[in-house]
């Protein structure tokens, strides 16, 4: 044999892989630098190519912190987050991940174990129909059906979740899929004539809201995720300075626009600020950007903006005039229409009594609690991580009460600070969120506040930040109860408190000790101070109980079917 | 409403599931689904024939259609022409006395018998879905035993300026 012959058949031969070799060699392609996963029976073959990868893989101990792990990852990196679970149970344990990212928008690439081809619609040993459970909660996804389709599939699920309006995809891998060989080619390019999102806006609709906004007396910007997925905030502060028109975010929003800049008038939907949901209630002219109109944010949709032109700015079509009907509907990616509108510099109209109006509001009616010298405020409690953190922390949170007091009290100045679960409000998810976050950005300051009730949903990942040493400062609002179903109880169903009160709390400072994390707890406000200071300044993972006035309910408040001009607890 | 729409989609597994779903999902109800190859090698032409109570909520239908990555095409053709067809199999009772009454009821129709038993039968019949509930009608007299019908398949006319009046309903 001669030479050459050797070395073609020798790169012949190495092209040549089985599924979980393809699989482990296409993330190297794309750069993935951290996988979160569980392993199990149907995965074995791509754990044991995984073993020596060089890739780095974070166990999780349950799969859904594996996939909030990633959310969290995804949210802070900008790049989509990996995930590998097994075949059934394993599978299922991410149902409530996916249909977080889905409805959040966060691109994750997931992969799923699968029974063998063979056996696939016997009920095998841990099989389930996980492309047929998870298929309204995906962006897409992929059964693998030839192993030579493989590369192929995990490219176009890259593809498909990072661009256009992101999300998960899942790629279902049959077992004998993870052995069987055949080439590797990662070369070919994708071709996807049922997906081209549209990126660059319509010129035409850019004239008109450039118009609409040279006519408006009280133009009011909303502005959500998307302006963050689009990595625009700074587009989008150019433009609001340009225009001078004020702004309110959206929950997911937060950190979009600089909280601290005179025109941002704070966080709108059901526990904004007076002068965010006012101004969306008295505005001409409704600007939309990158958000959804969820019910959250609008209350009744009937007495929603009600004099208003609205534009809304979306890179799904699909968004628009769903909720609220439109007039200038402009589709594209949020930086490229922000960029189209600084350009067309259009001269804004004369809304000058509007600003001064809504500056009145801002100082008449700032977000107020009662203060206490001997209990902790929860929102003081906010007050103070703000302060010691300088306000420059990545915050993570669970869902409820504590979460509004974060989102209201934490003044975001930059995107990508802020990881939260919006649509699909997923207790435990902050505690997850937080090890991927932290992954993400090694050296920045992550605080992971949770309440007590979404703590307990996914604690067990505190062994995976003990493991990692990853310096998390953990922080558990602690109110004895579901602060907000214990709110709604209060106010909506008499004072019955139908299993929302927990009393016997386990002790926090035991279960840290028990995870070989430290553990601080202060019960007011001046231990607060000093167990903050202490956290901060110590280097490793610190898990901090606080007890917070236990009936303390969030305000200012639209309750579910008023308008934003009926909102509650706005004045003490 | 009735609206009438049809997509071009890619043949793979799970794409039917993938849009029932969705329309399940948003509570849109399915009055008619038909599915087969299209013109093209590897894609399917399906026809949807949806209730709806709303104008505004064809527009989030297709668009929500529009989003799957498996769909190529999706159109709302009921306002155009169209030629719209459905098959039906129909079983009717029938003695030797009354056949040939219905043999002379459903030539107009231009159904044809295509079995017959001793006492029963089956008349196919193809055309829009208004006159194949006349014939349904017409023959719930002699007994229907049993009822197939396809649901509407459809696509747009070849020549669309004529469209004045698109609801002209041709018998055949």
């Amino acid at each position: 044999m001669g030479v050459n012959a050797k070395v073609e058949e020798k790169t012949k031969a190495s092209t040549k892989m089985n599924g979980s070799q393809m699989l482990i060699e296409a993330l190297k392609r794309e750069n993935v630098e951290v996988i979160f996963g569980y392993p199990g029976g149907a995965v074995l073959n791509i754990y044991d190519s995984l073993y020596d990868s060089g890739i780095f893989h974070v166990l999780t101990r349950h799969e859904q912190g594996g996939i909030h792990a990633a959310e969290g990852y995804a949210r802070i990196s900008g790049k989509p987050g990996v995930v590998i679970a097994t075949s059934g149970p394993g599978a299922t344990n991410i149902v409530t991940g996916l249909a977080d990212a889905m409805i959040d928008s966060i691109p994750l690439v997931v992969f799923t174990g699968q029974v063998a081809s063979s056996v696939i619609g016997s009920d095998a040993f841990q099989e389930a129909d996980v492309l047929g459970i998870t298929m309204p909660i995906t962006k897409h996804s992929y059964q693998v059906r030839e192993v030579k389709d493989l590369p192929k599939i995990i490219k176009e699920a890259f593809y498909i979740a990072t661009s256009g309006r992101p999300g998960p995809v899942l790629i279902d891998i049959p077992k004998d899929m993870t052995a069987n060989e055949a080439v590797f080619d990662y070369d070919q390019e994708i071709q996807l004539p049922g997906y081209q999102p549209t990126i660059h806006p319509n010129h035409l609709q850019i004239r008109k809201l450039v118009e609409a906004v040279s006519q408006a007396k009280k133009p009011v910007i909303l502005a959500g995720a998307g302006v963050i997925h689009a990595k625009a905030a700074n587009e989008l502060r150019e433009y609001v300075e340009q225009q001078n028109i004020p702004l309110a975010h959206t929950l997911l929003g937060l950190g979009g626009f600089p909280a601290d800049h005179p025109l941002y008038l704070g966080m709108a939907g059901m526990h904004g600020t007076y002068s965010a949901n006012m101004a969306l209630h008295e505005c001409d002219l409704l600007i939309s950007i990158g958000a959804r109109f969820d019910d959250r944010v609008t209350g009744n949709l009937e007495h929603f903006a009600p004099n208003a032109i609205v534009a809304h700015i979306d890179i799904d079509p699909a968004e628009i005039g769903k909720n609220v009907p439109t007039k200038i509907p402009v589709v594209g990616d949020a930086k490229e229409v922000l960029k189209a509108l600084v350009h067309q510099d259009g001269k804004p109209g004369d809304s000058r009594e509007w600003r001064e109006k809504l500056a009145g509001w801002k100082e008449e009616y700032p977000l107020v609690y009662k203060p206490s010298e001997d209990e902790l405020k929860p929102q003081k409690l906010i007050e103070l991580i703000y302060k010691y953190t300088d306000g420059e922390a990545i915050v993570t949170t669970d869902v409820g009460q504590h979460q509004m007091w974060a989102a209201q009290y934490y003044q975001f100045t930059k995107p990508n600070r802020w990881v939260t679960s919006g649509g699909l409000g997923t207790m435990g998810f902050g505690l997850p969120s937080s090890i991927g976050a932290q992954l993400a950005e090694r050296s920045s300051t992550v605080v992971a506040i949770l309440g007590d009730g979404g703590f307990q949903m996914t604690s067990q990942e505190l062994s995976v930040i003990h493991e990692l040493n990853l310096p998390i400062k953990i922080i558990i609002l602690n109110n004895k109860a579901l602060g907000m179903v214990r709110q709604w109880q209060q106010l909506f169903y008499k004072e019955r408190y139908s299993h929302s009160l927990i009393p016997n709390q386990p002790d926090f400072m035991k279960l840290a000790d028990a995870y070989g994390i430290k553990g601080l707890r202060a019960t007011n406000e001046q231990e607060a101070e000093q167990v903050l200071k202490e956290a901060i300044e110590y280097a490793g993972p610190v898990l901090m109980d606080f007890n917070v006035t236990p009936f303390e309910n969030v305000y200012p408040m639209v309750a579910t079917g008023k308008g934003h001009h009926e909102m509650v607890g706005v004045k003490l | 409403m009735k609206r009438i729409i049809t997509l071009l989609v890619n043949n793979r597994a799970g794409v039917l599931n993938r849009i029932t779903g969705l329309l399940t999902k948003r509570h849109y109800n399915i009055e008619s689904i038909t599915v087969g190859h299209s013109e093209t090698e590897g894609l399917s032409r399906m026809t949807f024939v949806i209730h709806l109570d709303e104008e505004t909520v064809v527009e989030q239908i297709t668009k929500q259609l529009n989003k799957q990555i498996d769909v190529i095409k999706v159109v709302d053709i009921t306002n155009q022409a169209i030629v719209a067809r459905e098959l039906a199999l129909i079983k009717v009772a029938s003695s030797p006395s009354n056949r040939n009454e219905i043999y002379s009821l459903i030539d107009p129709f231009r159904a044809s018998i295509i079995d017959v038993s001793k006492e029963s039968l089956v008349i196919q019949v193809t055309g829009e879905s208004e006159k194949v509930e006349a014939l349904i009608n017409l023959l719930k007299p002699y007994g229907i035993k049993e009822v197939a019908r396809t649901g509407t398949t459809a696509f747009t006319r070849g020549n669309q300026k004529t469209a004045s009046n698109p609801k002209n309903i041709s018998i055949v």
